[in-house]
């Protein structure tokens, strides 16, 4: 079963991790460096990629000519996609154990909490033959 | 064109071989994890000559003796490298004397290593890519392209799971009489489920990982040569059968699927259902009936129904309830409740299924609601029918699925309604 982990995370967030000291940021790029070579030696990582800022991000639609207009991003929007993880497990509950994992990415001293991740399934399971 | 059947017959050749050739170097050296590196390599280098040159006139002696000689290159690499690491005295350890099983005969070697590659200490995942490696003799590519992972991610699993066996020693050879029993049954469930996966993925028009579906019956055919005797190893081949036959009716071109009572009954496969329900008829009255058999003889009853409304449903309906007497399966009382509204009506098919409202492995699972809707629906009331197969559309992960419980739905409401927000 294929679940994709989200990290979402709100403007103030990026604002805040832009500002960490440098140790700090430094054991948060080799813990996600580690993470991501252990999942791909278990052979549970499929893919992995993180995100360009949302200050680059841009609401494209098409116009009645087919041709984009594109739009900054909403100000009302409250989260941005920041990376994920496309990995294949055997059940939610190991998708869940591996985005435990990923949650304990260390932040400052005093930070409350983990880091939270979305886990959806991808709708990659095989169908029953129906009723 | 001839180059290509060429290529083909090399392929399948090859896939035939492989279980035996690994059998032997496993044998002689005692490395399952090394051994089957080498069988692999001599697979590819035969794949890439043979086409050339021709088929050698002993294709397994060529593949053993090719295979023999990466296994000494692996050897000496080892050792060489042991001895950069001041370990020498651990050489006399890795070439290890051929033992009395070096008589065993080859054909009992696909079922060691059947039996070695679907070891209860894997994970089913784990088991199923070992078992296509090593005893299918197919490529990691080929099976990391079924599965959609990368080729990578794939082989990653196979390593760890030639590591995990070479930790826990299974020695290679059959499992104790005792043992046997049980173990056959791992690798029938792992053959099974290579089955599902192939056959469940397959569409009309596109080929995504139905090789799965064959190579599971090719698997099983040889297990069932080789243990004629094991009914349930019968049963599961007739039931691999007769599901495959219907296989190019169950779903449309586009991909939609079609249940069983709308799909082209012209489609299906002439061949796989007379072998299968030759199979199954000569299987049953041998007495110790287990799941694959009930399973079998079911598919048979449908199989040899010219249409839907000529299906035997009293024969399914007597068949899933001794299926559900061996099998505490929530979705053999599923499949029950359906063949009950078939024979008693749709209100008795609907209390069958308020009586599975509370088991836990139901829990969330798209199932239930899908069979209440189509049973709803069966009763006349459309409007319910509407609200489960929206719930089922809602729970299930498969795209497929979803599709066609949405479609379901929409079938069943006003046009105005539909289009409202």
């Amino acid at each position: 079963m294929k679940y994709i982990l989200l990290m979402n995370a709100t403007k103030e967030v990026f604002e805040w991790y832009s500002k960490w000291p440098k140790e700090e940021l430094q054991a948060n790029m080799a813990f996600m460096r580690k993470i991501a070579a252990e999942l791909k030696d278990e052979g549970v990582l499929l893919q992995t990629a993180g995100l360009a800022w949302p200050q680059q991000a841009v609401i494209v639609r098409a116009g009645n000519d087919g041709q984009p207009i594109t739009d900054g991003v909403f100000p009302e929007a409250k989260e941005f996609l920041a990376g994920y993880w496309l990995i294949d497990v055997e059940s939610a509950e190991q998708a869940y154990k591996v985005a435990a994992r990923i949650s304990l990415a260390p932040a400052p001293k005093g930070t409350p909490g983990t880091m939270p991740l979305e886990v959806r399934e991808v709708m990659d399971r095989a169908p029953d033959e129906m009723p | 064109m001839i180059s290509e059947l060429i290529n083909v017959s090399i392929d399948e050749l090859l896939r035939e071989l492989t279980p035996h050739v690994l059998g032997s170097v496993v044998r002689k050296f005692r490395d399952f994890s090394a051994g089957e590196d080498a069988v692999q390599e001599a697979s590819l280098a035969a794949a890439v000559q043979w086409p050339r040159v021709g088929i050698p006139d002993n294709p397994r002696a060529w593949l053993t003796q090719v295979a023999f000689r990466r296994m000494i290159d692996h050897i000496r690499s080892e050792t060489a490298r042991r001895r950069r690491e001041n370990d020498a005295a651990l050489d006399a350890n890795f070439i290890v004397e051929a033992s009395a099983s070096e008589n065993a005969s080859s054909e009992d070697d696909t079922l060691v290593l059947l039996f070695m590659c679907c070891h209860p200490e894997l994970t089913e995942g784990s088991a199923i890519a070992l078992t296509l490696r090593a005893v299918g003799g197919l490529t990691t590519a080929q099976i990391a392209n079924a599965f959609m992972v990368p080729e990578a991610t794939m082989a990653q699993r196979i390593s760890r799971a030639k590591q995990t066996i070479k930790t826990s020693g299974v020695p290679f050879q059959l499992p104790s009489a005792q043992e046997r029993g049980t173990r056959l049954r791992s690798v029938l469930h792992v053959l099974y489920l290579i089955f599902s996966e192939g056959y469940a993925t397959s569409t009309g028009g596109e080929l995504r990982r139905d090789d799965l579906a064959h190579e599971a019956i090719r698997l099983s055919r040889i297990v069932h040569k080789l243990q004629p005797d094991d009914t349930e190893v019968a049963g599961l081949l007739a039931l691999m059968l007769l599901t495959d036959a219907r296989r190019n009716a169950r779903t449309s071109a586009e991909g939609d699927l079609i249940p069983l009572a709308q799909q082209d009954r012209s489609l299906w496969d002439k061949q796989e259902i007379t072998e299968g329900v030759a199979l199954i008829s000569a299987t049953l009255p041998k007495g110790s009936v287990g799941p694959f058999q009930l399973q079998a003889a079911i598919a048979a009853v449908h199989d040899e129904a010219n249409s839907a409304e000529e299906t035997d449903w009293p024969q399914i309906l007597a068949l899933y309830d001794v299926l559900k007497r061996i099998s505490d399966n929530p979705m053999v009382r599923l499949n029950y409740a359906i063949a009950s509204a078939m024979v008693f009506g749709a209100a008795k098919g609907l209390e069958l299924l308020s009586a599975l409202d509370n088991d836990p492995r139901l829990k969330n699972h798209y199932r239930l609601d899908a069979v209440r809707a189509h049973l709803l629906e069966l009763a006349g009331d459309c409007e319910m029918a509407v609200v489960h197969y929206r719930a089922a559309a809602g729970k299930t992960a498969s795209l497929p699925e979803r599709n066609y419980l949405l479609t379901q739905a929409a079938r069943l409401i006003a046009p105005e309604e539909s289009t409202s927000v």
